[in-house]
């Protein structure tokens, strides 16, 4: 009984998990990027439900050693991490916080259209693709005609 | 012939064009022409490292031998690879790379559109999740064959030169077998016959725009995806991939 009763709460676990930082862009937590689909108790076992952004992704298993060591820390020992692929992830489950966060860092926000708003530097809208990829499996490579600056911007899927 | 044999012959045809196309891309990692191409060849090698992973990994579950995706890919022999012909040819230049990979994103974007209704929700699944991939894999291998074709004289001619050369490994792409009768009758996926109609739509839209030719004929190379007999390019290939698995079995890091 006294097991059940000290059993974190849900809220309480989405809080810690919105604590940890994305392994390759450490401004917005695993929560921000939408990884994250699902935290449930299965009677004393929690488990969180990951899905992956691309399929070979490096940032994968580091994702999962990171939400298994913060919850060990936080004392949940009866932990299940399971991946789900379906439905695939897209960047609509990024966060509007985590959006906000990304173009902060210098990296444009995914949009719709399929490029770049603006700069995330100088906010000019003369912004030009230098490649589809960038240095991550998620992002593209942009530049921007009036400031000069290249930045990343994170591709819609 | 059982729906479990096809489906792992089937699944294994999935996986090793990933894995075979993956590993030959991966091989202009540190040698593309500008650094911009470098980054976009091995990004797209990752993706289909990344789907190969899942495509074998399912093999494995229905194979059901205790074996690991990480088992298929490094223990097997050439003979064992199901694999189109077309994506263990040598990447020869930038130009023959991108040809090549155009040729394989269209139909790899076509088939995975249809795979993603398949009847089999795991197959549904990884062909959800690598279908928004190889859209993406496509837009690019396909602007950049248009701005190759439609470019130099240079350029133009080699990519023309590439095209004939890829061209008689284009029709294993749909060439049915037993394997094919078995999976298209339970829904789990298209007969490789009937995607051909929408391939050519695609290939006459992007190479007219990049002033290629087409050549005129349908003659066609098999034996990668029935195993019959891969090129002798596959076990050169085999021999630098298995290599560490192979000199040090089980060996981790």
């Amino acid at each position: 009984m006294s097991e059940m009763t000290s059993q974190p709460s849900i809220a309480q676990i989405w809080d810690w998990l919105d604590a940890v930082p994305d392994p390759e862009i450490p401004v917005i937590s695993l929560v921000d990027l939408g990884v994250i689909r699902d935290v449930a108790w299965a009677d004393t076992t929690l488990v969180v439900t990951v899905t992956p952004t691309y399929s070979g992704c490096p940032a994968t298993a580091v994702i999962n050693l990171d939400i298994e060591t913060a919850l060990r820390d936080h004392g949940i020992s009866d932990l299940q991490l399971k991946t789900q692929i379906a439905p695939p992830w897209t960047t609509d489950w990024l966060s509007e916080k985590g959006k906000a966060k990304l173009e902060g860092y210098g990296i444009a926000p995914p949009q719709p259209s399929g490029g770049p708003q603006r700069c995330p530097q100088c906010g000019s809208k003369n912004v030009s693709k230098v490649s589809q990829f960038g240095s991550t499996p998620c992002k593209a490579h942009w530049r921007c005609g009036d400031c000069l600056e290249p930045f990343d911007y994170f591709k819609c899927i | 012939m059982t729906f479990d044999a096809a489906m792992y012959q089937f699944l294994l045809r999935m996986g090793d064009n990933t894995l075979i196309l993956g590993h030959r891309v991966s091989e202009w990692c540190g040698h593309a022409p500008v650094l911009e191409e470098d980054i976009a060849l091995a990004n797209t090698a990752l993706d289909l490292i990344g789907q190969t992973q899942m495509w074998l990994g399912l093999a494995a579950e229905i194979e059901d031998k205790g074996q690991s995706a990480d088992d298929l890919a490094f223990l097997r022999d050439a003979w064992d690879f199901r694999n189109l012909l077309l994506c263990e040819i040598p990447n020869e230049d930038f130009g023959r790379t991108l040809m090549r990979q155009f040729l394989f994103d269209t139909w790899h974007s076509i088939q995975l559109g249809h795979l993603t209704k398949s009847s089999d929700e795991r197959v549904a699944a990884i062909a959800a999740k690598a279908s928004k991939e190889a859209a993406y894999h496509l837009e690019r291998s396909a602007d950049t064959v248009v701005g190759l074709g439609d470019g130099t004289e240079e350029s133009h001619n080699r990519m023309q030169a590439a095209l004939d050369y890829l061209w008689p490994y284009v029709g294993e792409m749909f060439q049915s077998d037993d394997v094919d009768v078995v999976l298209a009758k339970a829904g789990v996926a298209p007969d490789p016959a009937s995607l051909r109609e929408e391939y050519d739509a695609v290939l006459l839209r992007v190479l007219s725009e990049a002033t290629l030719t087409i050549p005129d004929s349908r003659f066609a190379h098999k034996g990668g995806r029935s195993g019959a007999m891969h090129t002798e390019h596959l076990g050169h290939l085999l021999t630098q991939m298995q290599w560490l698995q192979r000199a040090y079995p089980g060996c981790q890091w």
